[in-house]
């Protein structure tokens, strides 16, 4: 398809539509708190401990790392204590691309689905080659500041 | 039970709907479910508990689905962006 149709088949009315009912159906996937996350910070955070079914028992020991998702952006996990960043797994769902919602509910399903899975399809780089370290390290300090607030 | 598959420019489309209960309906999420998978889709079941923790669970075969499940959602199969 020439650069001319394409321009004519985007729609710009549809995509809003599509991008609306997929933060519809990734509110009612995930819990609150992870939708209150991507509300105010446009990220969901992920522990690896979601990666066992709900029918098996929580893990003895707490989760040393963590993964962010960003609509259309890689994953970016880091260690929790001292907030290393650890790298960047790239994956895409497809092409053309998805609603930004959907794109982050289809790289939460298979995060929380199948982490091993996931990122070993993913390609893995040093945080700083599509992300910026520095809005990571940042989104990591709102995080905490707005956890820390009383009866948000 | 229904089968909603993510489309670009979409959101979520409606696969599939039916009672796993009933045999014809059942044969027919059956046939829905291999059909996205056919065309390289991922399944997944979101499951949700009591303590309010949220994960997905993948499965490859309609059989590996909760019989209690409401929904299944297929997405694109992931590739090294």
């Amino acid at each position: 398809m020439g650069a001319l149709a394409q321009a004519e088949a985007y729609d710009a009315e549809r995509e809003a539509r599509a991008e609306e009912r997929a933060r519809e159906l990734l509110r009612t996937c995930v819990n609150a708190e992870d939708w209150a996350t991507y509300e105010t910070h446009g990220l969901i955070r992920v522990y690896p401990q979601a990666n066992r079914r709900p029918t098996e028992r929580p893990r003895d020991t707490a989760p040393t790392h963590a993964y962010l998702i960003y609509p259309h952006k890689p994953i970016v996990a880091y260690v929790i204590e001292s907030g290393r960043l650890l790298g960047e797994y790239c994956v895409a769902f497809g092409s053309p691309r998805l609603p930004a919602s959907d794109d982050v509910l289809a790289k939460w399903l298979a995060l929380t689905g199948d982490e091993r899975g996931l990122l070993a399809s993913a390609r893995v780089h040093p945080v700083g080659r599509q992300i910026d370290p520095r809005r990571v390290r940042r989104d990591l300090e709102r995080l905490a500041r707005w956890q820390e607030k009383p009866g948000r | 039970m229904r089968l909603l598959a993510l489309r670009p420019g979409h959101g979520e489309v409606l696969i599939a709907e039916g009672d796993v209960a009933d045999a014809e309906q059942e044969q027919a999420l059956t046939a829905a479910f291999r059909a996205q998978l056919e065309l390289g889709m991922w399944a997944a079941v979101p499951l949700s508990e009591p303590d309010g923790r949220r994960a997905a669970e993948l499965v490859k075969s309609f059989d590996q689905v909760p019989r209690d499940a409401d929904r299944v959602i297929f997405f694109p199969r992931a590739a090294g962006g």
